[in-house]
């Protein structure tokens, strides 16, 4: 085709009419999968987190090659934990049947959002689309995903691998979809939509407002800012290790890495030399200057160095570092506006602020996350009870990671937080959910209440199905079938009428789908036999 | 009950335009006059809305007004009008190189008409220069459109009044007969045989399995071409881009025209095999028509196949027909002795009522609760039952709602309340 032709048939109208059709397919399919049973669902999501942990690996690698953010083989654990780890986590949970409650004379029927929206970031591209869709699918919703521009490729190669293995293992044709050639003003289509159930928002503060204002429910995660709080209690040497640790994950690409250590002056230089022992580079006062005009010298955050290691870093400021460095530390006098490097830091560049006693440390790590990360996440290190509750009480953080690596801890994991890669920053943080996300937020329940006067009784609810009905379509297959009235039908054989409604349904919705291909098959065969022993005759 | 404005205009419509057809939509208590059009839906002058399930036969196939359809023909007027048919064209040849990818095969060339009738015609005279044989043949009561050869493969009806008949060159045969269409076939003397690939007029009529296979193995042992009418079938309307992929045959000319126009402007494509498309080589001029293959035309053709072929297609086709024929299979156990069966192939669907002419009070009944379907003029008690392949599940949901209403008025009407309907019938 030539170029001009090209350009007349490339109008506005042709990516939102696109994303339109998706929208359609995804509410057919969120339709029908809102009446399959959990042990069809249970399935259906452990073939696609199997599809996707047999892919971890090379996906780990696809995602930091496009993007050049973070480490291959902390990826590669990312997207095993959002895949095996996350089904097993969820998969005795039941969000597909009802509740049967007599005590309260209730019933509880699970009713999924419809249509999920969910935006994936480049930071975490593979492991958010896992486990968004496990969500989704948990929860027998369908799910339009639409990937950060950067990491598109591995993104929409990570969808399709799930949506694959979800179709094959009988889920409704077009429950998982993927945006190939996201951009902004088509997101703000879709998230404008009336088709959509909920919007699943993770990215940057823009996209996230975005979400909240465009008149369908959404659930945000906005960028975080976590202050580490170090008091005189702590055991210094393991607080060093959990925060180098955690701050190394995958380059401090998770938004819930550690911004700045709050030290009490009383452990500080003590704390520093652990820091030193685990990993921790200690920059000059020359250095933090040159690291403040990297990370921040345009304005915002250098994407440049965003989720790279703590050596090449160190190379563009002229400074050779040891290889086994694993972070830098920049001390810093205040938090605020005035200090850059109190901001939110997606690289392995810790700042280190002392401070007098405890409570000046919970007032600049309350400082800290009111500069920006509000309702994320806060981490202390301390064996004091008194200080880890008021430090809870105080910071507006919705997770408090107590004696462990925040960048895993606030996520999930090595702590008894749900494990999740959309952090609900709550009232604080604008958003309508304040917990780790997890399946229950894509589902509401129609309760069903009896009036409680006891003399009327609770009905007898066992054993019955809200959705018994007529077979749900599919999406699989368009229907053929003969009718009766037709010429030459009623000679036919009886077989050929399998597709014929009210016929062959109940048969076929007792068949398993290969049964019923290889019934077509097999009349194909006798009618084809049929007709050709009528030819020769 | 019409209002004044529209009485007077219908006083019009039989004073300029066709008194005869005008006055019969009045007797069968359609008083239709489309105004406002938009997705799936019609508004009749006086305002009342209607859901489109007749689509014209299919034109309005990714409904009315589509807006990336208008969008395309806007951007086109900006640069192109219909072109030079004399003159290679950049649109002309873009979208045959579309549907030479789409057919596939050596289905390589594209000629054009400006309508289906038009294109039929051209199918027919390249089969007869391939094959250098005169003979047609085709399925009795074929509908194949109005033009010179079309209307001669078609029904008594559209041919008598106009003297029209070839009885010589055209043989007709009956549907899912494979005797009989052998015999028209063996004497080596047919250039093709036209068939659509579901008969559209005669009510739906399925092809039985296997049915179309031998079709195109006899033609193929004789030496006559497969001509393929995707009029109606084509377009996702099956549930693949051509009905005859339902079918499993691959035929050697295929038609398509009404919905590939996008009902925006007006467009009919002929897709010939390689080694049927000699006349092309041999003298390009034979066959002229100014208007076919409009550049604006070939477009939105060209827009109508992208939308078509995006992924999210195919499975929505699939819903919309699967919701039908459950739908319509919970409306048929209410009326088992009135709505007995479902022609179906995809989205194209006969409804079938066992009562003479039973599709016509189905028709009334459904034009006054806002649902509009014609009955087969062939078969009057089968109802054209043609859901748009972009359909949404709510207003799939709504014509479910609408047509349950309008059988059991059809029912009470036909065989409820001391029969008083079987007068009309008789």
């Amino acid at each position: 085709m030539t170029a001009i032709i090209e350009e007349l048939l490339a109008g506005e109208n042709r990516a939102t009419g696109n994303a339109d059709l998706m929208l359609q397919t995804a509410e057919w399919a969120a339709a029908a999968f809102a009446r399959f049973d959990r042990a069809a669902v249970e399935a259906i999501a452990r073939a696609a987190a199997e599809a996707g942990f047999a892919e971890a690996g090379p996906l780990a690698e696809a995602a930091v090659q496009e993007t050049g953010f973070g480490v291959i083989a902390h990826k590669k654990i990312k997207n095993e934990l959002t895949t095996r780890a996350l089904f097993e986590l969820y998969r005795s949970a039941d969000y597909c049947s009802a509740r049967i409650l007599p005590q309260v004379k209730m019933v509880e029927l699970p009713r999924p959002a419809g249509v999920v929206f969910a935006l994936t970031p480049s930071t975490n591209p593979v492991c958010t689309i896992f486990y968004k869709i496990l969500l989704a699918l948990f929860t027998r919703n369908a799910i339009i995903l639409s990937p950060h521009p950067m990491a598109k490729a591995c993104s929409v190669r990570a969808a399709k691998i799930m949506a694959v293995a979800a179709e094959a293992a009988g889920a409704p044709a077009g429950i998982i979809q993927v945006i190939e050639a996201p951009n902004l003003p088509l997101i703000d289509h879709i998230m404008k939509s009336p088709r959509v159930g909920v919007i699943l928002a993770t990215g940057g503060t823009p996209m996230v407002r975005a979400a909240y204002s465009s008149g369908n429910p959404a659930i945000g995660v906005g960028p975080g800012n976590a202050p580490a709080l170090v008091d005189d209690s702590a055991e210094l040497d393991q607080a060093a290790k959990r925060i180098v640790a955690s701050k190394s994950f995958d380059n401090s690409i998770l938004c819930t890495n550690e911004s700045v250590v709050v030290a009490v002056e009383s452990i500080a230089d003590r704390l520093l030399q652990s820091l030193k022992a685990a990993g921790a580079y200690p920059a000059k006062p020359e250095e933090t200057a040159a690291l403040r005009d990297l990370l921040f010298g345009k304005g915002s955050f250098n994407i440049e160095v965003l989720g790279k290691t703590a050596t090449e870093i160190g190379s563009r400021i002229g400074l050779r570092l040891p290889a086994n460095t694993k972070i830098i530390l920049t001390e810093i006098d205040r938090v605020g506006v005035d200090e850059p490097l109190s901001k939110e830091k997606l690289c392995p560049v810790l700042g280190f602020l002392r401070v007098p006693h405890v409570q000046a440390g919970i007032t600049q790590a309350r400082a800290l996350v009111r500069l920006s990360g509000a309702g994320h996440s806060a981490a202390i290190h301390s064996r004091t009870a008194a200080n880890i509750l008021a430090y809870g009480g105080a910071v507006k953080a919705l997770r408090v990671v107590v004696n462990a690596p925040c960048s895993q801890g606030a996520a999930g994991y090595g702590t008894h937080l749900a494990p999740a890669f959309t952090i609900g920053t709550g009232f604080f943080g604008s958003s309508a959910i304040g917990e780790n996300v997890g399946p229950q937020h894509l589902v509401n329940w129609t309760r069903i209440a009896y009036s409680d006067e006891p003399a009327e009784l609770f009905g007898e609810f066992g054993g019955l199905d809200p959705w018994a009905g007529p077979p749900v379509a599919l999406g699989r297959e368009a229907p053929i079938s003969l009718g009766r009235l037709q010429e030459g039908a009623d000679q036919a054989p009886a077989s050929a009428f399998a597709s014929a409604p009210g016929v062959a349904s109940p048969m076929a919705a007792s068949m398993a789908s290969d049964e019923i291909a290889l019934m077509r098959e097999e009349i194909r065969r006798i009618v084809l036999d049929e007709l050709r022993a009528a030819l020769r005759g | 009950m019409a209002s004044a404005e529209k009485q007077e205009f219908l006083e019009k419509s039989k004073t300029f335009w066709n008194p005869g057809k005008t006055q019969a939509w009045q007797d069968m208590g359609v008083d239709l006059v489309i105004d406002r059009r938009e997705g799936y839906l019609l508004w009749d002058m006086d305002g009342r809305r209607l859901i489109d399930l007749h689509l014209n036969g299919g034109t309005y196939n990714i409904g009315h007004r589509h807006p990336e359809l208008v969008e395309v023909l806007n951007r086109g007027t900006q640069r192109f009008d219909m072109g030079n048919h004399h003159f290679p064209s950049l649109a002309r040849t873009a979208l045959a190189e579309r549907l030479a990818r789409i057919c596939g095969g050596d289905m390589h060339y594209t000629m054009y008409g400006s309508g289906g009738a038009e294109a039929i015609d051209i199918a027919l005279k390249t089969a007869r220069h391939a094959t250098q044989r005169r003979k047609i043949v085709s399925i009795i009561n074929a509908y194949h459109g109005h033009t010179g050869l079309a209307v001669a493969t078609g029904a008594d009806r559209f041919k008598k009044i106009f003297l029209a008949e070839q009885p010589d060159d055209f043989v007709h045969v009956s549907f899912n007969d494979l005797n009989a269409m052998e015999d028209a076939l063996k004497g080596k003397d047919v250039a093709a045989l036209i068939m659509e690939t579901i008969p559209a007029t005669y009510g739906f009529p399925m092809p039985l399995p296997g049915y179309l296979q031998e079709v195109k193995k006899l033609c193929e042992r004789y030496g006559a071409l497969y001509v393929a009418d995707e009029v109606q079938t084509g377009l996702m309307r099956c549930g693949e881009m051509w009905g005859y992929q339902r079918y499993g045959i691959q035929p050697d000319i295929l038609v398509t025209g009404k919905g590939i126009s996008g009902g925006i402007y007006p467009i009919a494509c002929v897709v010939v095999r390689e080694a049927y498309a000699g006349w092309l080589k041999q003298d390009g001029f034979a066959h002229m028509s100014t208007m076919g293959g409009a550049e604006l035309g070939c477009l939105v053709a060209m827009k109508t196949l992208e939308i078509l072929e995006r992924p999210p297609v195919k499975p929505m086709v699939n819903y919309i027909a699967e919701t039908f024929r459950n739908g319509l299979a919970d409306i048929m156990r209410l009326y088992p002795d009135f709505f007995v069966g479902i022609r179906q192939c995809g989205l194209v669907m006969g409804l079938e009522f066992d009562y003479p002419e039973g599709a016509k009070p189905v028709m009334k009944h459904l034009y006054e609760n806002g649902v509009w379907a014609i009955f087969s003029t062939l078969d009057p008690r089968v109802l054209q039952f043609k859901p748009g392949v972009l359909m949404t599940a709510d207003l799939c949901q709504e014509v479910l709602e609408r047509v349950e209403r309008a059988v059991g008025l059809a029912y009470a009407d036909c065989l409820g309340r001391g029969r008083r309907a079987s007068r009309h019938a008789a």
